[in-house]
């Protein structure tokens, strides 16, 4: 089958295998591996982008539910090579150490701060509840969120 | 050594540009031309022989290029070897294929494989393949194994025991009859799956041409696993490169050699075509190492005043279906040296059985046998406070080895560096406020409420080494370091590690100690690792001993580098090489600072060699093979306080404190950062992950949604703090810090949430404390 998806602001038209899930146009077809793959019950959502704005796992997306959509994964997020304020916030924060689950943990935390601006510990643990991470424990993912959603104010602001 | 401006800061992770912005080099990025994706056809019954595989259809299918079963690999792989012969212990290493040949023994093991063009394909044709099975009685459980009766494994490994390995230190029968307190205690250390979120796999490229093997894999020992596939393949080392750039966290599981990356290399060489081969998550649960999963049957000897005078632990250790890597040392060195913990306990026999079972085999995980004696002795030292009504703290006060004794020798013969044990007892109960929580606890208690807190004191054994030693306990290699360091002429530097960091931010840390040590910047030092192309040798990265140890190869040859190029600043300043200094960077003449070169000068001159003194050869590198004289031995003291819900057995964590001393850290905020996660593993143990078998052997926690993982939302925030007591083994002071969190953590959430059930006259429950357990518990207690 066709799709045509827009993946961080390019189009691409392709002939697809209708079996053929997102992650793997993603990272097959398309050569951006930055989207991983964790698990195969969508419980870790190392493979989180964001599909027309939203945070979905492409691991239970098909490619061709994806036509026409707009995706943008973990390697359009930086913008003219500044990085997104909740990557930056990963950095400052040491929010990972292997970096494996970290793109999908990058890109939830994106979904989640477009939603709630400011939100408390717990609201961020809950919100980051689809993502697994096994080596930080969390903590410092916390805080480089809670670095992000401050930036994102300071900027709103200014 | 000089504590300078990188050493000891929270230097922000050269590691993380490429990883937060998607570029990272994992193995299954890896895309070659003409590459073929590969299935495993796993085996669905935990005991079974083979009568007959059928692959006509599968090889029918369109894009299948190729199938095999175990008959058809024989020829072409070796039995996969196990590397760590555990002496006088009667050792039984059974034959492990690569694939099964005629019989499968768990759940998991391979019996055919398919490669095709693309991996959809793959697992199709996988699927279609027919084995007809004759299914045999499986057994799980390890004691039950070892009982004459059972289902054997193995025709040459009687009543399973693949192993009885003993360590007897004192009369324990003298100290059991003399003791005024005896206490006996059953305790499972039940199986954990470590799950590192990035599966195994392997991409093996066997170029015809030139005879060589190229192997990107997901390896903590790059060096290890090339020695293994040349002897599984029959390749010569010199003829295969192992490549681990970036790996997504390994814990232990990615220390061992595996069926899957050594197939993937056998098919490559028959092909002459590219393989890739990454598992499935279930196939991770299933074919990749557990941990733990030990039976204990202890008692402890004590005194009335709290003084502990022998210690026996009988332990059933579940090795699974066959001895992985380095399966055998884990129950017994690892856990039986340190069951002493930071206590001077006079008397310990330890026996413990290495059982096979129809399981997933067992191997290191995080922590490797000292989680499972440190939460032996942290539970027992409850079970003696609560006999002897007396405070948990007291009683470990009580029997701590005092800080003047060190070097302090065990009765099982380590010789602990140093150590300060009443220091973080101290300071982790001034952060928890001790005294006040006991108030608390009493007036919640009048309440209804259950609050409890629970401790951990431990000391760990880290920077695994000295290689005499290791040749001693039965592992076949050594166990130090290398490191070379090569300065170009322009004075920027290039490091070669045998460590292989997949988390621990090595290649900052490293840069950290090197810039300090040559006085160059840090942007100026990059850290290689993880390539045998590039890496002299390396024996890799586990049992907190990258810094310890590899960090002080490096050390090493930096200063080996500084004493040539001394040699060639003096000369070019015609100076004697004492008479100069070396301060920031740069050589000076001693009393005449500004006669000098910088770094990079003496760099630039090495290689252009024009006026080099007599006998020094030109150029600028260094290499160092670092074997430590001794381990070191961190400790600490974890507080967990918890509530306890009885009517729905809800476990709420308070407060979590970690005291935690390391020795001399390089950079803090990596070290809390393995603390936090170390914790978040440890605690899990105890209160949420369990992987679970039925009786015929099927693992029912195969799946993410049914083992259960730690979330965000699952986990407290932990305080977390540090005594510094440096270790005299090592010229960086540094002990180690990737397992103290993991160790300490499971008996310090279990010790709280005992606590919390003492009014139920509750003394133990084995861990998981999951809800369920905890309200069944206090449902029997209160005589329901």
């Amino acid at each position: 089958m066709q799709v045509t998806i827009t993946v961080n602001g390019q189009q691409y038209t392709h002939d697809v295998e209708p079996r053929m899930l997102l992650v793997h146009y993603l990272r097959d077809v398309l050569n951006l591996t930055g989207t991983h793959v964790g698990c195969d019950t969508s419980q870790c959502g190392a493979c989180t982008v964001l599909m027309n704005g939203k945070a979905v796992k492409s691991c239970t997306i098909f490619a061709v539910e994806a036509d026409g959509a707009e995706i943008t994964t973990i390697e359009g997020l930086a913008k003219d090579g500044q990085l997104h304020p909740v990557q930056e916030g990963f950095w400052e924060m040491h929010g990972l150490q292997c970096g494996y689950c970290t793109p999908g943990m990058i890109m939830t935390a994106v979904d989640l701060l477009q939603r709630n601006p400011n939100p408390t510990e717990e609201e961020i643990r809950h919100g980051i509840e689809g993502n697994i991470c096994r080596c930080t424990g969390y903590q410092n993912i916390v805080k480089a969120i809670q670095y992000a959603a401050e930036k994102m104010r300071a900027s709103a602001r200014a | 050594m000089a504590v300078t401006k990188l050493f000891g800061a929270s230097v922000k992770r050269r590691e993380d540009p490429r990883l937060i912005t998607g570029h990272g080099n994992f193995t299954d990025h890896i895309r070659l031309p003409g590459m073929l994706a590969m299935a495993i056809k796993r085996s669905p019954h935990a005991h079974a022989r083979i009568v007959r595989i059928d692959t006509s259809k599968a090889k029918a299918m369109p894009g299948v290029v190729a199938v095999y079963t175990g008959q058809d690999l024989v020829d072409k792989l070796g039995p996969v070897p196990c590397a760590w012969l555990v002496p006088d212990s009667d050792l039984k290493v059974p034959t492990y294929r690569a694939v099964a040949v005629d019989k499968v023994r768990y759940v998991g093991d391979a019996v055919a494989v398919v490669v095709a063009e693309n991996r959809y394909i793959a697992e199709d044709a996988a699927d279609a393949i027919e084995v007809e099975y004759e299914v045999l009685p499986a057994v799980v459980d390890q004691e039950k194994a070892a009982q004459p009766g059972a289902p054997q494994l193995y025709d040459d490994v009687p009543n399973n025991i693949a192993f009885h390995w003993k360590l007897h230190a004192g009369d324990f029968d003298a100290a059991w009859n003399q003791a005024e307190v005896r206490l006996t205690q059953r305790l499972i250390n039940h199986r954990l799956i470590p799950t590192a979120m990035e599966p195994r796999g392997a991409v093996a490229s066997y170029n015809p041409s030139t005879g060589e093997l190229t192997v990107w894999c997901t390896s903590q020992n790059p060096h290890i696993h090339r020695l293994l596939f040349s002897a599984v393949t029959g390749l010569p080392e010199t003829k295969i490169r192992v490549i681990a750039t970036d790996v997504g966290g390994g814990f232990g599981s990615k220390i061992p050699m595996y069926a899957g990356e050594l197939i993937a290399s056998a098919i490559s060489r028959d092909l002459g075509r590219p393989i890739k081969w990454v598992e499935t998550r279930r196939e991770n649960y299933v074919a990749t190492i557990h941990g733990r999963d030990h039976i204990q049957y202890v008692e402890l000897a004590a005194k009335r005043d709290g003084t502990i005078t022998g210690l026996r632990v009988k332990a059933y250790a579940n090795m699974g279906a066959y001895l992985s890597t380095a399966a055998p040392g884990v129950p017994t060195w690892l856990f039986g040296l340190i069951l002493a913990g930071p206590y001077t306990i006079p008397v310990i026999h330890v026996d413990v059985y290495g059982v096979l079972t129809n399981t997933t085999p067992t191997d290191a995980y995080r922590g490797a046998g000292r989680p499972e004696a440190t939460y032996l002795l942290e539970r027992m030292i409850d079970l003696l406070a609560r006999e002897l009504n007396m405070d948990p703290a007291e009683v470990r006060r009580k029997n701590f080895i005092p800080k003047e004794k060190f070097p302090y020798t065990t009765p099982t013969g380590l010789v602990y560096d140093s150590g300060d044990y009443e220091a973080a007892l101290n300071r982790a109960l001034e952060l928890v406020d001790y005294q006040a929580l006991r108030r608390e606890q009493e007036e919640l208690r009048k309440q209804g409420r259950y609050l409890g807190i629970g401790f951990s004191t431990y000391v760990e054994v880290c920077g695994l080494a000295p290689s005499q030693a290791a040749g001693a306990m039965g592992f076949q290699g050594g166990l130090w370091e290398s490191a070379t360091v090569r300065v170009h002429p322009t004075g920027k530097v290039t490091v070669f590690t045998g460590s292989n960091p997949h988390g621990q931010g090595e290649e900052t840390t490293f840069a950290q100690i090197v810039a300090d040590e040559l006085g160059v910047p840090f942007e100026d030092v990059e850290i290689i690792h993880g390539d045998t192309g590039m890496v002299p040798f390396g024996m890799g990265t586990y049992g907190s001993r990258s810094l310890a140890v590899g960090g002080t190869a490096i050390v090493m040859a930096t200063r080996k580098i500084k004493e040539k190029a001394a040699k060639i600043a003096a000369h070019l300043l015609e100076v004697a090489p004492e008479d100069l200094a070396f301060e920031n960077g740069r050589f000076f003449v001693k009393g005449a600072p500004d006669r000098g070169m910088t770094f990079q000068e003496v760099a630039l001159n090495a290689y252009l060699a024009w006026k080099m003194p007599e006998g020094v050869t030109p150029g600028l590198e260094e290499t160092y093979f670092h074997d430590p004289s001794n381990n070191t031995f961190p400790f600490g003291c974890h507080i967990c306080v918890v509530e306890v819900d009885p009517d729905t057995g809800s476990v709420t964590f308070r407060k979590y404190v970690a005291v935690d001393d390391v020795g001399n850290v390089v950079n803090p905020m990596i070290v809390d950062g393995q603390v936090h996660g170390g914790i978040a593993q440890g605690l899990a143990q105890a209160v949420y992950e369990f992987a679970a078998y039925d009786e015929n052997g099927q693992l029912l926690s195969a799946t993410m949604s049914d083992y259960a993982l730690p979330k965000a939302s699952m986990l407290p925030s932990f305080t977390v703090d540090r005594t510094v007591t440096p270790t005299p083994v090592n010229p960086l002071g540094a002990k180690g810090a990737g397992e103290t969190g993991t160790i300490a953590a499971t008996p310090a959430v279990a010790n709280a949430i005992i606590d919390a059930l003492a009014p139920f006259g509750i003394k133990h429950l084995d861990i998981p404390l999951t809800p369920q357990r905890i309200w069944q518990a206090v449902r029997e207690a209160r005589g329901h």
